[in-house]
C-alpha cells in the first residue's frame, strides 16, 4: 500500500484541491480510497449494494466540504475512515432498526450488540491496514499462513524474539478496537 | 533485570509493572520508527483512546500510548492492579459467560511470603520472555513447550492473564483478506453523482475522461498482482505491413510501454519526460518503448506501477487546467502527429486493449469500457480511418478504386457506410476516395458491421482483418481496404 507512507504534504494539497474545485483531484481522492472506503463499509454492513451507496456518501462529503478535513488534525486516510466508519455504522443502525419496528425478530439490546460488533470488526480492519508494515507482516504470516513465530522470524529475516514482539505489538495494537470511540455513538453525521 | 526479584518482592505486581515500564521503554528505544506508525494509527485512526477499556488492557495501549507520551497512565494505573485486573476481564465477558482464562491470582502473593518455585514444568522461562511470547501464544504460533508454559504462567500473573485475554479477542477479529474486488464501474457513478451535487470549477475535459477512467480501471487491476504476475509473460500484438506480428514481454514491462508512449503527451504539455536521460532513436511510440525497456536504469518491475499512475494522474489535471480548449494543441508522435484531444483517446484505447492483454496474461476477467467512453474512443479510430485509407493509397496499400482521381475536398465522394453495433456504437459514413471528401449517403457502395469491441480489437491488431467477425455487404475491395486501413491503425 504505497498511500499509507504518503507524506502530509499530499493530504493538504489534497484539501486544497478539493476546496478549489478541481474534478482531477475528486479522482485521484477516490484512486487512493476508494477500496479502503468500501471495505471497511462492507465490513460494517455485509452488504455490497449498501457499502456502494457508503462510498458514495463519503466521496460526496468529502467533495462537498473539503474544509471539514483539517490536515493539521491528522492524515486524510484517518479521517476519511472515521466517516466511513460512522456513515456505515449510522446505515446499519438505522436499517436495523427498521426492521425491527417492521415487527422483525430481537430486541433493541440485540440490535446494538450487532451494531456495536459490526463497529469493532469495522475498526478493526482498519488497524489492521494503518498498523505498520512489519506488524502486519508478522500477523499475517502467523493468522493466515498459519507460520509459528520461529517460522514467521526465518521468513522475515529478524530475530525470534522481534518476531515475538511484533506478534504482540500487534495483537496489542488490534485489541484497541474494542476500546469504544466517539464515531460508535450516533451523531450528526458531520465531517469530522 | 532480574525477574526473581520481581517476584519475590513483597509487591509482586508492582515489580511486574516496573518490568513492563522497562520492557516497553528498551522497545521504543530499539525501533522508534515503528512505534511512530502505532501512535499515529491510534491516535488518528480509532479515535477514543480515552475510553475506560483503553486503560485496563495492561500493555496493550501502553506500547503505543508511552511513546506518544502519557507515563501518567502506567505510573496512575500500577498500584491499582491487583483491582483492576480481578474486573478486567470478568468485565467483558458476557454475564455468566465462561472465562477462557483461568482467573489469575494466587493467594500466596497475599501473603508477602516469597513465591513458591514454579510448579515442575519441562520448560522455565523468565518472565520477560514469557510476556513477549503472549502475542505468539494467542496466535496458537508457539511450541507446545511454550504454550503450556505460558498457560501455567498465566495462572500466577493477572498481568499476563489480562493481557492475553486481550491478545485472544484481538486474534477473534482478524479475518483471511477477501477478496472482494470493486466494481470499476462505481467510480465512474460516484464521480459524476458528486459532480452534480457540486459542480467542479475545474472539470476534466470530455475528451480526458476516457482516459482518466481507463488508467483507474487498469490501476484497480494492478492493485493485487504479486511479484508472479508482474512477472508473468504477455504477448502483445499488432499489425505491421499488414502482417500480424507479436511480441512477447511482460506484465510490468507493458506498463513500462505505457509509461513511455503516455510520455509523449506529458512532454507535449511540458511535463517530465518519464524516459529522464535515455535518448530514443526515435520519439515514436516504439522507439520509446524499445529504448526505454532496454536502458532503464532499474529492471522494469512492479516499481514501475508508481510512476504510471503518478504520471497519469498528472496528465489528466495538466489537461484540465490547460481546458477543453488545449484539444487542439499537436502531440508529435514522431511520424505523425495527433491533437491532444485524440492523444488521450488514443492513450485510453491503449490502456484499455494493454489491460486486456494483461489480464489475458492472469486470467481474470477484463469488461470493456463503460458505453460513452467506448463510443468516444470508436469514434475515433472511425475519424482516424479516412486518413489511414488515404495514406495507404498514396503507399500502394489499398486499391485506388473505381474512382482513378481525386475527389476534390468538400466534394461528395463513394462512402463505406461502418456500423458498430453494441452500446457505445454508432453510424459513420466513411469517405473513399480522399479524407477531405464529403461522405455521402447517396455514393454508399458498401456497409460494414462490427461489435464495438471487435471494431477495437481490430484497430489493436487482437484480430486479422480477414477474421474479424463483420457483416458485410457491397464493394468487397473497399471493405477489405477498410478493414486492413483499421488494423494498419494498430501498433505495438
Amino acid at each position: 500500500m504505497a498511500d499509507r507512507d504518503a507524506p502530509p504534504r499530499w493530504d493538504r494539497k489534497m484539501q486544497q484541491r478539493l476546496a478549489r474545485g478541481e474534478a482531477a483531484a475528486l479522482g485521484e481522492l477516490y484512486d487512493r480510497f476508494s477500496s479502503l472506503v468500501h471495505a471497511l463499509a462492507y465490513r460494517v454492513l455485509s452488504d455490497e449494494h449498501a457499502a456502494d451507496s457508503i462510498t458514495r456518501e463519503v466521496f460526496a462529503h468529502a467533495w462537498e466540504n473539503p474544509d471539514a478535513y483539517d490536515p493539521r488534525q491528522g492524515p486524510l486516510r484517518s479521517w476519511i475512515a472515521t466517516l466511513t466508519h460512522r456513515l456505515a455504522v449510522r446505515r446499519l443502525r438505522q436499517t436495523e432498526a427498521a426492521a425491527l419496528a417492521e415487527g422483525g425478530p430481537g430486541s433493541a439490546e440485540e440490535v446494538e450488540r450487532r451494531v456495536r460488533r459490526a463497529s469493532v470488526a469495522a475498526r478493526a480492519d482498519y488497524i489492521v491496514t494503518a498498523m505498520p508494515a512489519p506488524l502486519r507482516a508478522a500477523l499475517d504470516l502467523a493468522y493466515v499462513q498459519r507460520r509459528d513465530y520461529r517460522q514467521a522470524a526465518a521468513d522475515l529475516d529478524v530475530t525470534e524474539d522481534e518476531a515475538r514482539r511484533r506478534l504482540r505489538l500487534g495483537l496489542q495494537l488490534l485489541a484497541t478496537a474494542h476500546d469504544s470511540g466517539p464515531s460508535e455513538a450516533p451523531d450528526d453525521g458531520g465531517g469530522r | 533485570m532480574s525477574d526473581a526479584d520481581h517476584f519475590g518482592a513483597y509487591d509482586g505486581d508492582d515489580g511486574e509493572e516496573k518490568g513492563d515500564a522497562q520492557a516497553a521503554h528498551g522497545e521504543h528505544a530499539e525501533s522508534e520508527g515503528e512505534h511512530r506508525g502505532p501512535v499515529g494509527a491510534q491516535g488518528n485512526g480509532p479515535p477514543g483512546q480515552d475510553g475506560v477499556d483503553g486503560v485496563d488492557g495492561p500493555a496493550g495501549p501502553d506500547g503505543g500510548g508511552s511513546a506518544g507520551g502519557s507515563p501518567g497512565r502506567d505510573g496512575g494505573h500500577g498500584p491499582q492492579r491487583p483491582g483492576g485486573d480481578s474486573k478486567g476481564p470478568g468485565s467483558r465477558q458476557e454475564p455468566g459467560g465462561p472465562l477462557p482464562i483461568p482467573m489469575p491470582r494466587s493467594s500466596v502473593e497475599d501473603t508477602g511470603l516469597p513465591l513458591p518455585d514454579p510448579p515442575p514444568a519441562p520448560l522455565l522461562l523468565e518472565h520477560r520472555v514469557l510476556q513477549s511470547l503472549l502475542g505468539a501464544w494467542a496466535l496458537a504460533a508457539c511450541s507446545p513447550e511454550e504454550t503450556a508454559a505460558v498457560e501455567d504462567h498465566l495462572g500466577l500473573c493477572g498481568a499476563c492473564a489480562d493481557e492475553a485475554l486481550r491478545l485472544r479477542e484481538a486474534v477473534g477479529l482478524l479475518h483471511k483478506p477477501e477478496s472482494l474486488d470493486l466494481d470499476p464501474r462505481l467510480r465512474c457513478r460516484v464521480l459524476e453523482g458528486c459532480l452534480e451535487r457540486r459542480p467542479p470549477r475545474i472539470p476534466v475535459p470530455d475528451w480526458a475522461v476516457p482516459y482518466d477512467a481507463e488508467a483507474a480501471r487498469l490501476d484497480a487491476l494492478l492493485q493485487d498482482f504479486g511479484d508472479a504476475e508482474w512477472h508473468a509473460p504477455v504477448r502483445l500484438h499488432w499489425f505491421e505491413r499488414d502482417k500480424a506480428t507479436s511480441r512477447r514481454t511482460t506484465v510490468a514491462k507493458v506498463i513500462a510501454h505505457l509509461l513511455a508512449v503516455d510520455g509523449l503527451v506529458a512532454v507535449a504539455l511540458g511535463l517530465d519526460d518519464p524516459l529522464g536521460d535515455i535518448t530514443a532513436h526515435a520519439q515514436t511510440p516504439a522507439g520509446r518503448t524499445e529504448a526505454f525497456w532496454r536502458e532503464a536504469h532499474f529492471p522494469h518491475t512492479r516499481s514501475v506501477r508508481g510512476p504510471w499512475r503518478e504520471q497519469s494522474h498528472n496528465l489528466v489535471r495538466t489537461v484540465s487546467f490547460a481546458g477543453g480548449r488545449s484539444g487542439q494543441l499537436s502531440v508529435p508522435y514522431g511520424d505523425f502527429e495527433l491533437p491532444l484531444r485524440d492523444a488521450m483517446l488514443d492513450r485510453a484505447f491503449e490502456c484499455w486493449m494493454h489491460a486486456g492483454d494483461i489480464a489475458d496474461a492472469v486470467d481474470y476477467p477484463y469488461e470493456p469500457p463503460a458505453p460513452r467512453q467506448l463510443h468516444r474512443i470508436i469514434e475515433l479510430g472511425a475519424r482516424k480511418l479516412s486518413h489511414t485509407l488515404a495514406a495507404r493509397r498514396q503507399a500502394g496499400l489499398a486499391g485506388p478504386g473505381r474512382a482513378r482521381h481525386l475527389v476534390p475536398a468538400g466534394a461528395p465522394g463513394r462512402s463505406l457506410r461502418l456500423e458498430i453495433e453494441g452500446s457505445g456504437g454508432g453510424e459513420w459514413l466513411i469517405p473513399l476516395d480522399s479524407p477531405g471528401a464529403l461522405a455521402s449517403a447517396d455514393l454508399e457502395v458498401a456497409h460494414v458491421a462490427l461489435d464495438g469491441v471487435e471494431f477495437c480489437r481490430l484497430a489493436a491488431g487482437h484480430v486479422s482483418p480477414l477474421e474479424a467477425a463483420a457483416g458485410q455487404n457491397g464493394d468487397r475491395e473497399a471493405i477489405r481496404d477498410v478493414l486492413f486501413a483499421a488494423a494498419s491503425l494498430s501498433r505495438m
